[in-house]
C-alpha cells in the first residue's frame, strides 16, 4: 500500500520522551492534517520521516520501506521546517539553481515563477532573510520538487495573510495537478480545516486521533444555557469541557447531541475543530 | 459560492445547497455544464474529496449528471425536482420553526395567521 507509515516510533531526547508508540499512516494522495500544541512531537515526527532524526525504536516506512538510511525511500520525501539545511551565505537564485543541480525531477522554471508570486528577493543572501520569507524560501523549493510525500512543518510561520492565502492556494492547485500525499503539521488549525482530508492529532507524543476532517467536525457539539440545566443535560455524557460565566454554562460534548434530553432553554451549537483540538489537548487549567 | 466552514452544516452539504440553489434560481439551466470538482476545489480551497462528495449527493437526487471526459451537467427537469423537493420540505423547515417560536412567545393561532396575512400583502 502506498503510504507514510509510522510504527511503534518511539524517540526520546535525553530524559524526555518526544513520541511515545506512535503508529500512524498517512495514505498516499491524500492531504493530511498533522495537529498538536507546541512540544507535541510534530516536528520529531516530520523529523525521522525525513531521516534528520534517528528514532529510539520503531521505524518510518515509505511505500513499505524504511526511510532511515534509505535513498531510495527517501527520495520520495521532502520536509520543510524550521531547520536551515542551505549555506546561510548563498543567494535565493543560486539556491534555487543549486536545488536544480542535486534534485532530480526540482522544476527551476516553477521555482523562479513562485519566488516571484512571493516578491522573494532573489538576491538576498537566505541566512538575512525574514522568518517568514524563511518559510517562503522553503515552501518555493517544496512545491517545486517532484516528490510523493510533501511534508510542511508549520508551513505558513512568519506569513502575513496575503501570503498565507497566496500559499493555500498554490497548495491546493499543486494538489489537483499532481495528487500527491502532504501532510501539513500546524497549530492554525481553522486555516487548513477545508482544505485536508484527514486530521491526525498528537498530543505530548502519543496519538490522540486519526479521523477525517468532516468526522471529525461532526465528533463534538456545545450546549448552552442555565448551568443547572447545562449540568443536568451531560449526566453520564463525554464532556470534555465547561466554561460557566456566573449562572450561564457552555459544556463541551462528544458524539452526538441526545434529542430526548433538549429543552427549548438549551442551545445547541456545532463545535469548530479549533475548540475540539483546544478541549482535547487542554489540560483543564 | 458562500460555503462558510464554521457553519453547522458540514462543507460538502453546504456545496450540494449552493449548486441546488442555483439550479433552482436558473444560474445553471438544463443541460448547462457546472463547474468541475477540481475548477470548485481551486475556487473554494476546499478539498476536491469534499466537494466530490456534495456533487455525488446531487447525482444521486437526479439534479446533476456526469458525462464521461466532459464533465457534470444539469439534468433535464432538475429545477422542477428542486422546486418539488423544496415544496415538501416547506412544512417542516418553515412552519415548524415558526409554530415553535410563536408558542413561546404566546401568540395565538389567530394571531400568527394575521401576521401572515399582513406580511403576504406586504411582500
Amino acid at each position: 500500500m502506498r503510504e507514510l507509515r509510522a510504527e511503534h516510533l518511539t524517540k526520546r531526547f535525553g530524559k524526555t520522551t518526544a513520541l511515545d508508540d506512535v503508529t500512524l499512516s498517512f495514505e498516499h494522495g491524500k492531504i493530511h492534517a498533522l495537529l498538536g500544541r507546541n512540544g507535541a512531537g510534530k516536528t520529531t515526527l516530520l523529523g525521522i520521516a525525513s531521516n534528520r532524526l534517528i528514532p529510539t525504536s520503531g521505524q518510518v516506512l515509505v511505500d513499505g520501506e524504511p526511510v532511515t538510511d534509505n535513498p531510495r525511500a527517501l527520495a520520495k520525501v521532502f520536509c520543510t521546517g524550521n531547520v536551515q539545511m542551505t549555506p546561510l551565505s548563498m543567494c535565493v537564485d543560486d539556491l534555487i539553481r543549486h536545488m536544480g543541480r542535486f534534485y532530480e525531477g526540482f522544476d527551476v522554471k516553477r521555482a523562479l515563477r513562485l519566488a516571484k508570486m512571493f516578491e522573494l528577493n532573489m538576491k538576498a543572501k537566505t541566512g538575512a532573510l525574514s522568518t517568514g520569507y524563511r518559510s517562503i524560501c522553503q515552501l518555493v523549493m517544496a512545491l517545486s520538487l517532484d516528490v510523493d510525500y510533501l511534508l510542511l512543518d508549520e508551513p505558513v510561520l512568519g506569513l502575513d495573510a496575503a501570503h498565507r492565502d497566496l500559499f493555500y492556494r498554490l497548495l491546493m492547485e499543486d494538489y489537483l495537478e499532481r495528487g500527491r500525499t502532504v501532510v501539513v503539521a500546524t497549530h492554525l488549525i481553522e486555516e487548513v480545516a477545508t482544505l485536508v482530508e484527514r486530521v491526525a492529532i498528537i498530543d505530548e507524543g502519543r496519538l490522540l486521533m486519526e479521523a477525517s476532517a468532516d468526522e471529525l467536525r461532526a465528533s463534538g457539539y456545545s450546549v448552552s444555557g442555565r448551568a443547572e440545566d447545562v449540568r443536568a443535560y451531560c449526566e453520564g455524557l463525554k464532556v470534555l469541557g465547561i466554561d460557566e460565566l456566573g449562572s450561564l454554562a457552555m459544556a463541551y460534548v462528544q458524539g452526538e447531541p441526545v434529542r430526548e434530553r433538549l429543552t427549548d432553554r438549551l442551545d445547541v451549537a456545532p463545535m469548530s475543530l479549533q475548540k475540539l483540538f483546544v478541549e482535547l489537548t487542554g489540560k483543564g487549567e | 459560492m458562500n460555503i462558510d466552514p464554521a457553519k453547522d452544516v458540514p462543507l460538502f452539504v453546504q456545496i450540494a445547497e449552493q449548486i441546488e440553489e442555483d439550479v433552482f434560481t436558473g444560474v445553471y439551466v438544463e443541460e448547462d455544464r457546472i463547474p468541475s470538482t477540481n475548477e470548485l476545489s481551486a475556487l473554494l480551497g476546499i478539498n476536491p474529496h469534499t466537494v466530490l462528495k456534495g456533487m455525488n449527493i446531487l447525482v444521486d437526487e437526479g439534479i446533476i449528471y456526469k458525462r464521461r471526459g466532459m464533465g457534470m451537467y444539469v439534468q433535464a427537469g432538475a429545477a422542477e425536482k428542486v422546486r418539488a423537493k423544496r415544496r415538501s420540505a416547506f412544512d417542516e423547515r418553515y412552519v415548524a420553526a415558526l409554530v415553535a417560536e410563536a408558542k413561546k412567545l404566546g401568540l395565538t393561532k389567530d394571531q400568527v395567521v394575521n401576521l401572515i396575512e399582513k406580511g403576504y400583502d406586504h411582500a
